[in-house]
């Protein structure tokens, strides 16, 4: 009847996960009930679950990245603490439950963290970047959201129901194969990372056909905002790279259920295809995430230095040069499973090629502040922050491409610092100030700037304490996913790197008190005009929150900086906007198929890891049924009439008018 | 914890100075330690302007400062153009050649001696411990590995069944072992001492027990302690190489007086089947795929020959072909 699962599947013998997942559950509980005792479901319903406005999604992305985050964090915390902790004794975790958690650290980090954090960024910015009211597919945009959950649930699920992977981030064959890893780990990992990986690769799709196909009337491809250009670069590479990993996935599905043998060491299977092929997708993914991060720094940069970004072209140019190149330096993580010199060196200098694009970005940020104006709010700190670090992170990752080099530090806490220090400065910080600089656009208020700085200068202390060590450790020999501490020298580098864990938590404490505060203090932290930092693209134009259709009037573009130079010409006396007519707006209809879809999802997932086959059939059932009320539904679209619209952007122009008034008098 | 930082701060300086890649003990290290030197070197020359150039141009034109002029048209230059991407463009061209150059002279491949002066050893990566085999002395050490000073090593490795990395910090690079696949390592030690070696890639539940001490010994002391093991007990044949092959932790140093021949072919080209591994995980039942479990714990065909005292055990790896430029070589 149920497959695998029996009670034994829950760890009652190990406290620390049990204790974790009844906390969790218990807030969880909280949180839902405290939703139904306001009656909020309805409201939650209508305008959240079911919703297909990328706001929204963008707003539930960002949301999921930021639960997962602090899950991700509370895995790093526990293995700094038991590292040290083995330094004076046995330590708190054993070897079994310390090896599912480095995997499901790195599995949460990029998949359920960075790749939500940076899409939900994408999905919100680029449709009001682009002066558009909507992506190409809005209902498929939503169901890419909720099979991301889906994935983020199966994961979180496997800390009570079973065991996650003990296999790192990426199940290397034949470790993760059925004579290795018997458990269920390894099951839920493949279908966590399936049904989110199909999410993902939807959402690719969405992205790459909105910025080709819809942009405001006049915004031709090089008048595109960069954040949009690194977007597309960053979602071609997902059409691209994804459909690598869900093939190499399924085939060692095939092998752990069907007795395939792919990467076996038996049958004729070959356990290094495995490795090349999840790289083949795994370089790419870092573009994937650093990209889209580069467009958010490159916005910073320009809209707080008051410049336009220098060399605009040149930055263009570079990313597609990173774009395309991401696809051809794999082999240099495996640069010591024995390829040959010649092989070894091709890629070693293909790799370092790629810098050569990170460079080019890196100094024309450098001239965009040169002859600018420069204002330090939070989204800038964590812009410079960026630039420092980044750029040692950078070299280090050029000194990791050289093959003589990586034959000394390939999987030592060098290479684990290097990886952290570009995915935190680059991906991470960028999230951060990408946070920050939208926030006020998303929800109509500012963050508080005093926690925000505190949470940054924290965050970036803590960063350099925990990772500094972590280098000089791994120039010392010692290697990663260690339980525990076998070379007595390695252990005062690693207290450094605790005491920096502790610094992280404090800034990660001022990041919800930020939140908190901000909230709280909403009225006085309110933005009337839409335009919190002065910008300079389309999305700033419109109102904060902006309205469901996000323009009333779809802009017309006549230059590189659209709403600088409206701007500019009404300083010189034109008036900012003068809509005279509005006209109805049709607007893709809420829909629950994204909802529905991840939860049959859900459970063919489980299903399948557990082989509790009846509840996979039903749950393809119902996903195929869920798909053709979808495909059979008359009514697409609902229609705002004009003199909503008009109401709206009335009042948009009202509060704004009365906001410049103040100031003037103010002034 | 205030009192421990000066202690910290003091390890940290330490840190690069003792038992680390900094610190090596062989040409081979040597050579890694300065290919790795220079490319930094080269880039830091670039690298440090450019973080001190970013952090003075941002506080030069803060808003506050008014004796900065501010330039909001300045955002093209062909001239800063040309030389964004040129600088980056020549350091890597420059780092280029060092790539080229350090990954030929570093290949794991290339002997460091002619093959009369250089010892053999064939190393088996086995959950979760090593194997080293040494073929002429027809000898076998586990979890402890003794080599001559200033005799050149040439390593062959592979794995009994998960993936696994050689590592000898001090004596430089590092390389795969592999089921089914062999590589080839060489290294070699100048001075006698106690080196720390290691597992360098995660292989299950046992992996930080498979550490061991590399004892560098004087090129004459070196036969004696061969000898001396081959006097004592334990014969290691496909036998007892399948006891030994099953899953154990933290297992102590140990020698084998006599080995079969041809036992490492054999295991890289699967005569003797992989060794199986945990008899099951939380929610793998033992009745998940058993004829599975039941081939890898009988080791089925292969076994009865392998058992055989020389049956096929002796032959060349004349089957033994490269498969592909990324790969070891493969058993035939």
């Amino acid at each position: 009847m149920l497959g695998k699962l029996d009670l034994s599947a829950i760890p009652l013998d190990e406290p620390i996960p049990l204790v974790a997942a009844l906390v969790v559950f218990l807030a969880a509980v909280g949180v839902l009930g405290w939703v139904t005792i306001r009656g909020w479901w309805p409201y939650l319903w209508r305008e959240w679950i079911t919703s297909v406005d990328h706001k929204r999604i963008g707003v539930m992305y960002i949301v999921l990245a930021a639960l997962m985050l602090l899950r991700g964090f509370v895995d790093a915390i526990m293995m700094r603490t038991h590292q040290a902790a083995t330094l004076f004794g046995p330590g708190y975790l054993p070897p079994d439950h310390y090896d599912q958690i480095f995997s499901a650290h790195g599995t949460i980090m990029i998949f359920f963290a960075s790749m939500p954090f940076i899409i939900g960024l994408m999905n919100f910015v680029v449709p009001l970047q682009l002066g558009v009211r909507d992506m190409a597919f809005p209902t498929l945009n939503s169901v890419g959201f909720w099979l991301t959950a889906s994935g983020a649930l199966l994961v979180n699920l496997s800390l009570v129901i079973g065991e996650f992977a003990r296999t790192g981030w990426l199940p290397y064959a034949p470790l993760s194969e059925l004579d290795y890893s018997p458990g269920v780990g390894v099951d839920y990992y493949l279908w966590a990372i399936q049904i989110s990986g199909v999410g993902t690769l939807f959402t690719g799709v969405n992205l790459v056909t909105t910025i080709l196909k819809m942009r405001a009337p006049g915004l031709g491809y090089l008048r595109m905002p960069i954040f949009c250009w690194t977007s597309l670069a960053s979602a071609m590479l997902i059409v691209a790279a994804f459909p690598i990993l869900t093939a190499t996935l399924a085939m060692l599905t095939l092998d752990r259920y069907l007795g395939f043998h792919f990467f076996t060491n038996a049958g004729g299977g070959n356990p290094m295809m495995f490795v090349n092929l999840i790289w083949a997708w795994g370089h790419p993914e870092v573009y994937i995430l650093v990209l889209p991060a580069f467009g958010v720094f490159s916005e910073i940069f320009s809209t707080f230095s008051s410049k336009p970004l220098f060399g605009y072209r040149s930055m263009v140019a570079a990313t597609l040069f990173i774009c395309v190149v991401s696809f051809t330096v794999w082999l240099h993580h495996f640069f010591t499973m024995g390829a040959g010199a010649n092989v070894n060196a091709a890629f070693g200098i293909a790799t370092s090629i790629i810098a050569v694009g990170t460079g080019v970005k890196i100094y024309n940020w450098i001239f965009t502040m040169y002859g600018g104006r420069i204002r330090f709010d939070t989204p800038m700190l964590w812009a410079l922050g960026f630039i420092t670090t980044f750029t040692v992170g950078g070299m280090t990752g050029v000194l990791l491409a050289v093959p003589a080099a990586d034959f000394v530090l390939h999987n030592s806490l060098f290479l684990v610092a290097h990886f952290h220090n570009v995915i935190i400065s680059g991906v991470l910080f960028g999230s951060f100030a990408g946070y920050t600089f939208w926030f006020p656009k998303a929800f109509g208020f500012r963050l508080h700037e005093g926690w925000g700085k505190a949470a940054f200068w924290l965050t970036l202390a803590g960063f350099i304490l925990v990772f500094a060590p972590l280098y000089l450790v791994g120039l010392e020999g010692m290697t990663r996913r260690l339980q525990r501490v076998p070379v007595e020298g390695w252990g005062p580098p690693l207290l450094v790197a605790l005491l920096g864990v502790a610094v992280m938590m404090a800034g990660a404490a001022c990041q919800i008190i930020q939140l908190v505060v901000s909230i709280r203090r909403r009225e006085s932290l309110r933005d009337e005009t839409g335009d919190p930092w002065d910008g300079r693209s389309l999305e700033w134009s419109t109102s904060s929150p902006p309205p469901a259709f996000n323009f009333a009037r779809l802009p017309h573009v006549e230059n590189e900086e659209p709403y600088w130079s409206v701007k500019q010409r009404s300083i010189e006396g034109q008036p900012l906007e003068a809509p005279d007519s509005y006209e109805p707006i049709e607007m893709p209809k809420r829909s629950a198929t994204g909802f529905l879809t991840a939860f049959f999802a859900t459970a063919i997932g489980f299903a399948l890891i557990w082989h509790i086959w009846w509840l996979a059939i039903l749950g393809f059932i119902g996903a195929y049924a869920t798909f053709v009320v979808f495909a059979w539904r008359d009514e697409a679209e609902v229609e705002i009439p004009a003199e909503e619209v008009a109401r709206i952007d009335r009042e948009r122009l009202r509060v704004r008018e009365a906001w410049y008034r103040r100031r003037e008098e103010a002034a | 914890m205030l009192r421990t930082l000066p202690l910290v701060a003091g390890g940290l300086l330490l840190a690069g100075c003792g038992g680390g890649v900094l610190d090596p003990q062989g040409p081979v290290g040597d050579g890694n330690r300065q290919i790795l030197l220079n490319s930094l070197a080269v880039m830091l020359v670039i690298v440090v302007p450019t973080i001190i150039g970013a952090l003075v141009f941002a506080w030069w034109f803060r808003a506050s400062n008014s004796k900065a002029r501010y330039r909001p048209g300045f955002t093209y230059s062909g001239r800063i153009e040309l030389i964004v991407w040129s600088i980056p463009t020549l350091t890597i061209l420059f780092l280029g050649g060092l790539i080229y150059y350090g990954s030929h002279a570093l290949d794991p491949r290339r002997p460091l001696g002619p093959a009369d002066k250089t010892l053999e050893i064939e190393a088996v990566a086995l959950d979760w411990k090593w194997l080293f085999i040494y073929p002429a002395q027809r000898i076998a050490t586990v979890n402890e590995l003794t080599i001559p000073a200033g005799t050149p090593v040439r390593f062959r490795l592979t794995s009994a069944s998960v993936m696994n990395v050689f590592f000898v910090p001090q004596l430089g690079s590092m390389i795969y072992a592999m089921n089914g696949m062999e590589s080839e390592l060489n290294l070699q030690a100048d001075r006698p001492g106690e080196l720390y070696g290691q597992g360098a890639h995660y292989s299950g539940s046992g992996f930080p027990g498979m550490n061991f001490t590399v004892h560098v010994v004087p090129a004459e002391a070196f036969s004696g302690w061969a000898a001396a093991v081959a006097d004592g007990p334990g014969v290691l044949d496909a036998k007892s190489y399948r006891a030994l092959a099953l899953q154990s932790k933290d297992v102590p140093p140990s020698a084998y007086g006599e080995v079969q021949d041809g036992l490492f072919d054999a295991i890289v080209r699967q005569e003797i089947p992989p060794a199986p591994g945990p008899s099951g995980g939380r929610g793998g039942a033992p009745d998940v795929h058993p004829e599975a479990r039941a081939e890898s714990l009988s080791g089925s065909a292969a076994e009865s020959a392998a058992d055989v005292p020389g049956a096929n055990l002796c032959t060349a790896p004349a089957g033994t072909i490269r498969t592909t430029a990324l790969g070891a070589k493969r058993g035939g």
